[in-house]
């Protein structure tokens, strides 16, 4: 078991290794087969790490001693218990499939080896950041993978834009790390140590007298740090700009995997949550805003991934939201069944922008069904599974977390059900729009639509197969005791998280069911006659636009906001250091003085000589005099 | 014996080049180098298997005002030489990428500069330390004078002034405690023993005095306005040993001569400089956002860790400590970095203007992966060395100014707006005709990066190695203190 969990990370650093240093020296083909051994290998280990876990405790394993100062160490360890081992599975699973499908997506693409090299770097960071048994270990991770999502969506680094989103992204994200670097702090002030296993499963966090304002302090800046990494309010703005990136890379690091890193921390130190209700108050709001605000600005992107991208900052808030609510395990199964779906949709997408040439403006598509069956179908599925409904996965997931603000607050309830619905209509929007009416790009364009190669569809289809089945691992609680199917997802993390059981009745948990279901087909209906009965397609951008429709079309202007609050003041406030406080003051000052004592020195002119010799002398006899000085 | 080599070697070497031809200046200069590299690894071992005594020297010198020859070595001044040995033949090295007039000379002085700044690391005589710390300008005095830019005379007049005048300072201060010695001594422990029992007002008079000089050598704000121009007139070897090993005198220098000398005052008066220091980082770090030219953004990008290092220092607790030691190696190592890739830009194009260059990693992308990673670990990113320190720093400051902890992290955002921001405009984008046809790295180039990014990773990942060379002496000198 030990000997597996260090496999799990070394295998994609292999690779990464490989195909880094050999380089051109390998064909595209030969680089392409090392990176996707690389996950594949992890991802067989996952498997039988998770076989292995079915019926184990948590594995603790030592690597080496990394940072050891005194009382502060922190080693190199690994903890792999329930809740890691179920992301080690969607990592390097969903991460294999992605990784297949950049082979046929990258293919023509000049860099095709640095893409693969950077994207199993990125497997490695992401396998340490939930492997790690202390806040160090995962913090390597988040930066590792901030670093590689830095460097994949500045991948096209030619083009400024690309690289003006890259460096948004790592430093908003920077932003947040200053929460979890602080909170690293507070907690080895408080505790004496950054280990989960002595804090949690040791008992030092419940033995320990720590005030709650300070636990409170902890947590939120545990928090902040979430909300870079996680894209949450106010800290989101990179995520839609991330999409510069190639498109796996937004279906792995963008949907699938790093952005749930803030999910995963929350879930992970959720012990210490537990003890602050007012952050977990706060988690849940925020959480629940953001999920409104995404899907709000997802009504009105025509970017097919800008689409996406708001409805993955939206779907990232009803995870918080779940997490605020307490409902643990409800999290991270949206985070597993999120993976799978929003992985398809992206890589959907890809298929598409790949067919289309490059294009991604939903206005110019559409009819795209008879080009690219396999496509069409997929992306229906991911489409369904994502606006919830039943039986496909995202329908589970998102009803726990219903059910879970139902009994908290009936406030955040409707909020997430009105999420639910905009989440429907968006996407069904994009659907329609994409691949339903008749083609509107250009006659060339439409002379070269085709299905993707095989290594792209076969992608697409499993994680359609996944996208319908895997909710069933969560069946709601109050059905599945009627049905005889127990919440083997609830179970499995319970030695991890906590869980609060919603004691939900079967008939309100069945009339909630319906009535959502009846809404968002009610919904879809609407898009429909919109969007294939009318032929609308959205206007252009010049259009002028009126109020609300106004301010969620040009996003709350919240790019604006960030630019006038901070990006200009602090380059008006360097500006104003480095030409007036440093060149006038300071610098005015010391110079002052020296022209000062140069006039006083114009009197002692006379022993300045200019002759080094008598420089010298003098030097040796003032030292003589002060020693004569010091000794009498 | 071995002490007494590593001061002397440098300055033999020193000699050695003023009697040469020019021809085989190079060969001779990595060859010294070297030498001294290799001996200091063999202290190093020395030192690390337990053989202490061997390490220590107290010669009677200057008798009746009590003055000695005494050097000695413990874990702080090994990594203060380690530092020092294993960056010059990487500057020596990188200095062969141009043809500098006189080439014998400006070795000579630089060896002589590396054998003043390794005395002043291992003296443990207070007047020792100064003649060491004074010996050391003069040769970066001429290096900066002879083979430096525009204004030359004019910056290095007023760089000369400006530290001689903090150092007089410390001067003044340093006999002023020894003048409390009871047997009238310079030896260390003397001074220690009669600073600590001064009254608390004389403490910080004598702590603010010594702060002045290294304060000025660092340098922090405000005393930093001679540090940009200076650098940026220097030639690179000059710029190089100024904030790669010189610096660190100063970190140095209030490890050995502050902290045991005058605890007291740091335990009362130490937040006073923590706060100039934090100012210093978060203003030198807003200061670099602006700056046009690359030379001048390393210049102040330097200021900010070195505020980071003095606040660690002042701090004074084993993770500061720690990490103000690891943080010192790796400025070394990364301004080596940055003043090489510095270079190699400025050799190809002319010029270091950011806004001019652009689109390089597309002509040569192993040279802008190199680049990359220096630039990473002054940003501090995990698994480079620069992490290890900042995140150790920032985790001891924090825990005796929890507030400035936080301002102080504040250069992990910025640093990654300043140091990104320049990386884009270099390397990134489309070329334009100063960069589409830069030739690619050459051997020589390629070998000290790939050297340099080794250490940057190897430090990073495994720190231990270098934290401990340091605990133990860290631990006595914690003692000494409380």
């Amino acid at each position: 078991m030990e000997q597996l969990v260090k496999l799990v990370p070394l295998f994609p650093l292999i690779s990464f290794a490989i195909i880094g240093l050999l380089n051109r020296k390998l064909t595209k083909i030969h680089a392409a087969i090392f990176a996707c051994t690389g996950v594949l290998l992890s991802f067989v280990d996952s498997i039988m790490i998770f076989i292995a876990q079915l019926n184990h405790g948590p594995v603790e394993v030592k690597i080496f001693d990394w940072i050891v100062a005194g009382d502060f160490s922190a080693s190199l360890t690994f903890l792999c218990d329930h809740l890691s081992s179920i992301f080690l599975l969607v990592i390097t699973g969903v991460g294999f499939l992605i990784h297949i499908f950049s082979v046929g997506y990258m293919m023509e693409d000049d860099g095709f080896r640095r893409f693969f090299a950077y994207l199993n770097l990125f497997i490695f960071f992401m396998l340490l950041l939930v492997l790690g048994n202390n806040f160090l270990v995962m913090f390597i991770g988040w930066e590792g993978v901030g670093f590689c999502s830095f460097m994949l969506i500045g991948f096209w680094f030619k083009e400024e834009a690309n690289n003006n989103a890259a460096k948004k992204a790592f430093v908003m994200n920077r932003v947040g790390d200053l929460g979890f670097l602080i909170a690293m702090c507070l907690i080895f002030v408080a505790f004496g140590t950054l280990d989960f296993t002595k804090l949690f499963s040791g008992g030092l966090l419940a033995s320990t007298s720590v005030s709650n304002e300070m636990m409170t302090i902890i947590t939120l800046c545990l928090f902040v740090g979430a909300m870079g990494k996680s894209a949450q309010i106010p800290l989101y703005t990179w995520l839609p700009d991330a999409m510069a990136g190639p498109t796996p890379v937004s279906a792995l690091i963008h949907a699938a995997t790093m952005v749930t890193a803030g999910i995963y921390m929350v879930a992970r130190t959720n012990f210490m949550f537990n003890m602050t209700p007012a952050t977990l108050e706060f988690v849940a709001i925020i959480g629940a805003l953001t999920a409104l605000l995404g899907a709000s600005i997802g009504l009105f992107q025509n970017d097919i991934k800008k689409v996406l991208a708001y409805s993955t900052v939206s779907q990232l808030g009803l995870m918080f939201l779940a997490l605020g609510l307490g409902a643990y395990s409800a999290a991270v199964f949206h985070v597993v069944t999120h993976a799978f779906f929003k992985a398809l949709l992206f890589l959907g997408s890809g298929s598409v922008i790949h067919s289309m040439g490059g294009e991604q403006d939903i206005r110019k598509m559409g009819g795209l069904k008879k080009h690219m069956p396999v496509t069409y179908m997929t992306f229906l599925i991911g489409t369904i599974a994502i606006s919830g409904i039943p039986p496909l996965a995202g329908f589970f997931s998102k009803d726990q977390i219903l059910a879970a603000a139902f009994e908290h607050n009936k406030l955040l309830f409707v909020l997430g059900m009105i999420v639910s619905l905009m989440t429907a209509f968006y996407m069904f929007r994009l659907l329609f729009l994409t691949f339903h009416g008749s083609f509107r790009g250009t006659h060339e364009q439409e002379h070269h639509l085709h299905e993707s190669p095989f290594t792209m569809t076969f992608p697409l289809i499993v994680l359609a197969i996944f996208s319908v089945i895997a909710g069933f691992i969560g069946f709601p609680h109050a059905l599945g005791e009627q049905m005889g199917i127990h919440n083997w997802f609830d179970d499995f993390l319970k030695t991890s998280v906590s869980s609060v059981h919603t004691e939900a009745h079967l008939s309100t948990e069945l009339t909630m069911m319906g009535i959502t279901t009846a809404l968002i087909l009610i919904v879809i209906f609407i898009a429909r006659s919109i969007y294939v009965g009318k032929g609308a397609i959205p206007e252009d951008e010049k259009v002028e636009r009126k109020g609300l429709q106004k301010l969620i079309y040009n996003k709350y202007y919240v790019d604006e906001l960030y630019n006038a609050l901070f990006t200009r003041p602090v380059d008006k406030l360097s500006a104003f250091f480095q030409n007036f406080m440093d060149n006038k003051i300071v610098d005015g000052i010391v110079n002052g003085l020296g022209k000062t004592t140069t006039k006083g020195g114009s009197y002692v002119r006379i022993l300045q000589s200019g002759n080094i010799n008598a420089y010298a002398i003098l030097f040796i006899l003032a030292i003589t005099l002060l020693f004569l000085i010091i000794l009498f | 014996m071995l002490t007494l080599l590593l001061i002397l070697i440098p300055f033999i070497s020193s000699g050695l080049f003023f009697l040469i031809g020019k021809n085989i200046a190079r060969p001779l200069a990595i060859v010294c180098s070297i030498i001294e590299l290799v001996l200091a690894l063999f202290v190093l071992n020395n030192y690390m298997s337990g053989h202490h005594d061997m390490l220590q020297m107290n010669l009677a010198w200057i008798s009746s005002p009590g003055i000695n020859f005494h050097i000695g070595i413990d874990g702080i001044s090994m990594l203060m030489v380690l530092l020092t040995t294993i960056l010059m033949p990487l500057i020596v090295y990188g200095s062969f990428n141009r043809n500098f007039e006189n080439a014998s000379t400006l070795y000579g002085l630089m060896f002589l500069m590396q054998g003043s700044i390794i005395g002043s690391f291992l003296a443990m005589d207070g007047f020792l330390f100064y003649l060491f710390w004074e010996i050391a300008l003069i040769p970066i005095y001429f290096i900066i004078l002879v083979w430096g830019g525009e204004n030359r005379q004019k910056i290095t007049f007023k760089f000369f002034l400006y530290t001689l005048f903090g150092s007089l300072f410390m001067l003044v201060a340093l006999i002023y405690v020894y003048l409390q010695t009871p047997e009238r001594s310079f030896d260390i422990q003397a001074l220690y023993q009669a600073g600590r029992q001064m009254g608390l007002t004389e403490q910080a008079w004598v702590m603010s005095a010594i702060f002045l000089a290294f304060a000025i050598k660092m340098p922090i704000v405000p005393f930093h306005t001679w540090q940009p121009a200076t650098y940026y007139t220097a030639p690179t070897p000059g710029v190089m040993m100024l904030s790669g090993v010189m610096s660190k005198m100063a970190t140095y220098g209030m490890i050995r001569w502050i902290l045991p000398m005058v605890p007291d005052a740091i335990q009362e008066y130490g937040y006073i400089l923590i706060i100039i220091s934090v100012i210093s980082i978060i203003y030198a770090s807003l200061i670099s956002i602006v700056q046009k030219d690359f030379k001048y953004l390393i210049a102040f990008a330097s200021i900010a860790h070195m505020g980071l290092i003095a606040a660690g220092i002042v701090a004074a607790n084993t993770q500061s400590l720690q990490g103000s030691l690891i943080e010192m190696l790796s400025h070394g190592i990364n301004t080596i970095g940055l003043f090489f890739v510095y270079d190699i830009i400025v050799l190809r194009t002319g010029t270091s203007e950011m806004k001019k260059l652009g689109g390089i990693r597309g002509i040569d992308s192993s040279f802008a992966f190199l680049f990359f990673i220096i630039v990473l670990s002054v940003v501090a990113l995990p698994f480079t060395n620069g992490f290890v320190g900042e995140f150790l720093l920032i985790v001891g400051l924090f825990q005796s100014q929890p507030i400035a902890a936080s301002f102080a992290g504040l250069s992990i955002i910025l640093g990654v707006v300043y140091m990104f921001r320049s990386f884009q405009a270099m390397m990134l984008g489309e070329t334009n005709s100063l960069t589409a046809n830069l030739p690619r790295l050459n051997v020589q180039e390629k070998t000290i990066l790939i050297i340099v990014v080794a250490m940057i990773i190897t430090f990073g990942v495994y720190p231990k190695m270098i934290l401990s060379i340091t605990e133990e002496s860290i631990k006595s000198l914690l003692q000494g203190i409380q």
